[in-house]
């Protein structure tokens, strides 16, 4: 399969290797959570909702020198093609909820919320590959929504790497050709990588390459958020200003 | 921007879900023209001073690739539509409108007009997908038109009458394939053309100049639906259609939903399909299972006889159906059970050229004008062509290449278009192109990327290679090296030396191919897609180039070359007590070739060391022989033929079969036994991705005719094991020297050829070796003419550690595939020597008529076949003429013996007969060898 093509050097959506897919933002869609935003790259589209800082609802679980983030992931039935009854916490979902939730806590300033719990809620609306990515961005934008303190905004994109070309971003049919698949979650202020998934064996140098490339993408993310955000506080102060 | 394309798609498990797509469309796509002033012309391939830019839909792309190809067409577009169908439809024209696309020296671009905004176009309702295609294809054109102004005029080359009618309404110049080239104004070009079906753009009527060819000869194939929902329903059976090599009306369909083969007879029941397309079947009734008559194929004018050819060395050489003689009696039971059908619809061609001749005919009346040719494929799979000719009378002694473009059911035959002349036929250096193209071998120069990956030349040894901890210096050993003489490539080496505590330690050599050839670099690619080298009688295609085959790689005498090196410890009694492995440096002291390495050792009065170390292996070597025929490996016999060939000329001066020696068996016990060494240990490291080698064993039926050849002779053979088949092959000695080498060779023609497979594909049970009688084998030991060999070198140096597994292991796919192309790359090389051999033996024939002892191996209804023992070939012998059947010779299939009523005149089955061999032309042009008896 050519995933990209050897005469024109676009891939299957007309994209060339280095282009992310169109991403879009938005903050605010779920008026009774603390924060919330939809977030989407291509046709994978995700929500997060935020509740908290908030009294921690299992006293055991009560941490005294920092806040206690807890983070649920799903998908929702009709996200793929063959809408079928998904059940809560199997292994998948399970490990990407633990995937967010530790990606999440490394920027939260926790001990600045002692005694106190922050529950993130992602859901998958529709999936096109990059779920994982599309979770982190949405979770940054709706934990920004909820006005958690943050040491930076962090942000996911990943690549792959397929006829011999790495690839920004993959969509469901790149990502279900089995090449190596690598996500990447970066603090993009402070060039900080604190997520980094691959369930394939690729040489050194070319890994290097293809984690180069999402890095690359997370900082187009980055970007494109705190364009987000700024909009959106400039909105905020409109609102209140008048 | 973006667009979102969405389709209902039905998966595997049945259902249908909705498929949503994204479908980016750009603003940064360029034209292609180096004058454009708007775009970017960094990439740009179109001439600037071109006066038409050419856009062609996908069924001129398709159709007219051999136009294409010739260097009359230049400056055209090639849109993403297109070529996305043209993938879609026909994998082998798509890659060669890529070569087109990619080669410099042509101007062939690619325009993404499905990804440019302005010239995408949606689907609209009620349309279908051809005509949105055809639609894009217009837009596209009419992009060009307004983009590049009126200095340059686009014209849109297609041969859909509709098509072209739209076009011109919108304004667009279009012309169709044959007007465009006439109106270049080079008549030999049109032969290239290929002609239009009757649903395309009308031309006048090719009159047909045998009447009788316009009634209905073939059965209609059923439209897609129908076959489609057949194939649900399980009426018909889906597979790819494999012609008989030898009998060229029965075919074979492999379908997986019946799990059996199915047999097609006749070319009524072929209907129309070539060798390699995918077919829809339908079965007979089981009553029209048993085949027709079978002894000589005749199918009214088509009859063919066998030519007279090398002997088979593997059942993948021998003709499939060997009971050329129906067994009257076992007929019903044998041959019923095989399901027979005919072909209801092809599924997909698998067209492409063939090589061969047109067929003697007079010059037609009238002056230039087209001819009306039959050209015969020399491949005798593929059934006559029709062709157009503007040249007929250049044409009629060459060898030419056709192309086949259709076949309707009105036509015997199918119809094609010259594509380009090789030479004269029977010269030799056109008969070796032809033999080289008919087995898809690349004997093309390497490309300068390829040798841009060898090393500086002179090479010598570095001091950097030497300080490598991972390579030993082995300079001190006494190595030598043994080949047939004036062998350039040399692989392998040996050397022996005795230990004081009375063992020996044995080292095989072989070149460090993998130090030269790093995996991923176009050197690499380049061997990989060659796979092997090809030995013809007068020449060597090789799969490295020159530099690293004869000089940097070759293990020579007296100069310092790197190996990849086994060493074992074994006792006097050849128990291995223990193996390494090692990258090394070497020094050979001597490269004696097989007789040198054989006179040393029979020669008593010579006591040196080398002859020394020589006898010391050569005993070695015989304990391991003794003990591997002990484990049942079979010792089987070909007929390998040699020739002794004018090195002016190239003529072969002689001929004769290729002895054996010892030195051969003890060069070979080695090599066997360093491959089996070495599969042990990758496999032990890799047990998923390790490439070996199998040899299945053969099925009873496959030995069928063996048993029942013994049978006649009342022999008898057990065929249970490996182990009982060698030992009653042991067993079975004639009156005369030579019957059990016969024996040997009709059991050889039995067997199928080991294959290379990737380990994790198979269970371990499959891996077994069964001529070898090894449980585990590879090869090793040719890396310098056997890309498996590189493989397996990179394997083992993964498995010592030593260097990193490239990721092409990590892909089990790709593995696969690329064993398959091995297994493709060895049959056709092997394909090639012997059709080299058949060549020449025809070259010495020529001048001179033979008398000489055969023996009969098969006896048909009128005549028999004879191995030739001298000459390493077989040919028919016919009792009475062709065609003339039933006659006063009667066939006795329990004995295997044809006799003439009314006499004691009889031939049986390895009777010896003395024959005349002769080559004869009886059309001109065509010559053949004739055997008769004297
Ligand atoms: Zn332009």
């Amino acid at each position: 399969m050519e995933y990209v093509n050897p005469l024109t050097g676009f891939r299957l959506d007309g994209r060339r290797p280095n282009e992310m897919r169109q991403i879009r933002g938005e903050i605010g869609v779920v008026a009774k959570a603390d924060g919330s935003a939809l977030f989407e790259m291509g046709n994978t589209k995700v929500i997060a909702a935020v509740y908290g800082p908030r009294e921690v609802q299992n006293k055991g679980q009560q941490i005294n020198n920092r806040a206690l983030v807890r983070c649920e992931y799903s998908m929702a039935n009709f996200s793929t093609g063959d809408r079928r009854r998904r059940p809560k916490g199997d292994r998948r979902s399970t490990e990407i909820s633990l995937v967010i939730r530790q990606t999440m806590e490394a920027c939260i300033l926790t001990h600045l919320l002692p005694h106190s719990q922050i529950d993130i809620f992602v859901q998958v609306l529709q999936a096109d590959g990059g779920t994982r990515s599309a979770c982190i961005n949405a979770a940054t934008l709706a934990l920004a929504d909820a006005g958690i303190p943050m040491r930076d905004i962090v942000t996911s994109c990943s690549a792959g790497y397929l006829c011999s070309t790495p690839l920004l971003d993959l969509n469901y049919i790149e990502d279900s050709a089995g090449g190596p698949d690598v996500t990447v979650g970066m603090l993009a202020k402070m060039d900080k990588v604190t997520l980094l998934q691959m369930d394939a064996k690729l040489p050194m140098d070319i890994f290097e390459n293809v984690m180069q490339l999402a890095i690359e993408g997370c900082k187009a993310v980055a970007h494109y958020i705190r364009e987000v955000l700024l909009e959106h506080t400039k909105q905020l102060e409109c609102h209140r200003g008048a | 921007m973006l667009q979102s394309k969405s389709f209902v798609k039905k998966t595997k498990q049945g259902r249908v879900v909705k498929v949503v797509r994204e479908h980016y469309l750009r603003d940064d796509i360029y034209c292609g023209a180096l004058s454009c002033k708007v775009c970017d012309t960094s990439a740009a391939r179109l001439t600037s001073s071109a006066s038409t830019i050419l856009i062609v839909d996908t069924n001129v792309v398709l159709h007219q690739i051999d136009l294409l190809e010739n260097p009359a067409i230049d400056d055209v577009v090639v849109l993403s539509v297109v070529l996305e169908e043209v993938r879609n439809k026909n994998l082998s024209v798509y890659n060669r409108v890529k070569a087109l696309c990619t080669n410099s020296l042509r101007k062939f671009f690619v325009f993404s007009n499905e990804h440019h905004r302005d010239t995408y176009v949606k689907e609209m309702v009620g349309e279908s997908p051809n005509d949105r295609n055809d639609r894009a294809i217009r837009v596209a054109a009419r992009w060009y038109q307004s983009h590049l102004g009126g200095s340059t005029q686009v014209l849109l080359i297609t041969n859909d009458r509709e098509n072209k009618r739209k076009a011109i309404e919108e304004g667009l110049s279009a012309e169709t394939v044959e007007s465009y080239v006439k109106s270049l104004g080079q008549p030999n070009l049109l032969d290239l053309v290929s002609l239009p079906t009757s649903e395309d753009v009308g031309m006048e009527e090719v009159e047909d100049l045998r009447p009788s060819k316009r009634k209905v000869i073939y059965n209609e194939h059923k439209p897609m639906s129908e076959i489609t929902s057949g194939l649900l329903r399980g009426i018909y059976h889906q597979g790819k259609l494999r012609v008989n090599r030898y009998n060229p009306f029965e075919a074979y369909v492999g379908s997986e939903s019946i799990g059996d083969e199915i047999v097609i007879h006749g070319r009524a029941n072929m209907n129309r399909a070539f060798d390699g397309d995918i077919v829809a079947v339908e079965l007979l009734p089981q009553d029209q299972w048993h085949e027709e008559k079978s002894s000589i194929i005749a199918d009214d004018e088509d009859d063919e006889e066998e030519d007279v050819h090398l002997v088979p060395s593997s059942a993948d050489d021998a003709p499939r159906n060997t009971n050329l003689v129906q067994p009257a009696a076992a007929s019903t039971a044998s041959t019923s059970s095989r399901p027979a059908g005919r072909v209801v619809g092809i599924i997909k061609r698998n067209w492409h050229s063939y090589c061969g001749s047109l067929e003697p005919m007079p010059m037609p009346a009238g002056n230039g004008g087209i001819a009306h040719a039959l050209f015969v494929s020399k491949d005798r799979r593929f059934p006559k062509i029709r062709i157009q000719t503007r040249q007929l009378e250049n044409l009629l002694d060459k060898r030419i290449v056709v192309a086949v473009d259709s076949w309707d059911c009105l036509s015997r035959y199918p119809s094609g278009h010259y594509v380009r002349t090789i030479g004269k036929i029977g010269d030799r250096d056109t008969e070796s192109e032809v033999l080289l193209i008919e087995n898809d071998i690349n004997s093309r120069p390497f490309s300068a990327q390829v040798l841009a990956c060898l090393p500086h030349l002179p090479w010598t040894l570095s001091s950097e290679v030497l300080a490598n901890p991972n390579r030993q210096d082995l300079r001190h050993l006494r190595v030598f090296s043994v080949d047939p003489p004036g062998c350039k490539d040399i692989d392998d080496a040996l050397h022996c030396t005795s230990l004081p505590n009375g063992n020996f330690e044995v080292g095989v050599h072989i070149a460090d191919v993998t130090n030269f050839v790093l995996p991923g670099t176009p050197l690499d690619e380049e061997a990989s897609q060659r796979g092997t080298s090809v030995y013809l009688v007068e020449r060597r295609i090789d799969m490295l180039p020159k530099p690293l085959t004869e000089d940097i790689c070759s293990l020579r005498s007296d100069v310092e070359r790197l190996a990849f090196s086994v060493i074992w410890e074994m006792t006097s009694e050849a128990e291995i007590i223990s193996t390494r492995y090692t990258k090394s440096v070497i020094k050979s002291c001597a490269a004696l070739s097989y007789v040198e390495a054989q006179a040393r050792m029979d020669d008593s009065r010579l006591m040196d060391s080398l002859t020394t170390d020589l006898r010391n292996l050569n005993s070695l070597a015989k304990v391991m022989r003794h003990r591997r025929i002990e484990r049942g490996a079979l010792t089987l016999a070909s007929a390998e033929v040699k020739f002794q060939i004018d090195t002016e000329t190239h003529d072969p001066l002689d001929i004769g079969m290729y002895q054996i020696r010892e030195a051969n068996q003890m060069i070979e016990e080695f090599m066997l036994a360093a491959n089996v060494s070495v599969a042990e240990k990758i496999l032990k490291h890799f047990p998923l991705c390790s490439l070996l080698r199998r040899h299945p064993t053969p099925t009873k039926e496959m030995l069928e005719p063996l048993l029942r050849t013994a049978a006649a002779i009342g022999l008898d053979l057990d065929i249970s094991s490996s182990k009982a088949l060698a030992d009653s092959l042991d067993h079975a000695v004639g009156d005369d020297p030579y019957f059990n080498k016969l024996i040997r060779i009709l059991a050889t023609r039995c067997m199928t050829q080991a294959v290379y497979f990737c380990s994790g594909d198979l269970s371990p049970s499959e891996y077994h070796h069964y001529g070898l009688a090894a449980p585990l084998y590879t090869h090793f030991t040719s890396p310098i003419r056997r890309y498996a060999d590189v493989i397996v070198h990179r394997l083992l140096a993964a498995a010592l550690g030593i260097a990193k597994l490239p990721p092409i292991f990590m892909d089990g796919l790709q593995l696969t595939s690329i064993a398959d192309n091995l297994n493709y790359r060895h049959r056709n090389a092997q394909m090639a020597s012997r059709a080299s051999v058949e060549l020449h033996t025809l070259i010495y024939f020529r001048k001179r008529p033979t008398d000489t002892e055969a023996r009969i191996v098969k006896i048909k209804s009128n005549g028999f076949i004879v191995f030739i023992p001298k000459f390493g070939i077989e040919g028919p012998v016919y009792l009475m003429p062709r065609g003339d059947k039933g006659g006063d010779w009667v066939v006795d299939e329990v004995h295997q013996k044809v006799m003439r009523t009314g006499t004691n005149i009889s031939y049986g089955i390895l009777q010896t007969v003395r024959i005349h061999m002769e080559v004869v032309e009886p059309q001109p042009n065509r010559p053949k060898l004739e055997l008769t008896l004297t």
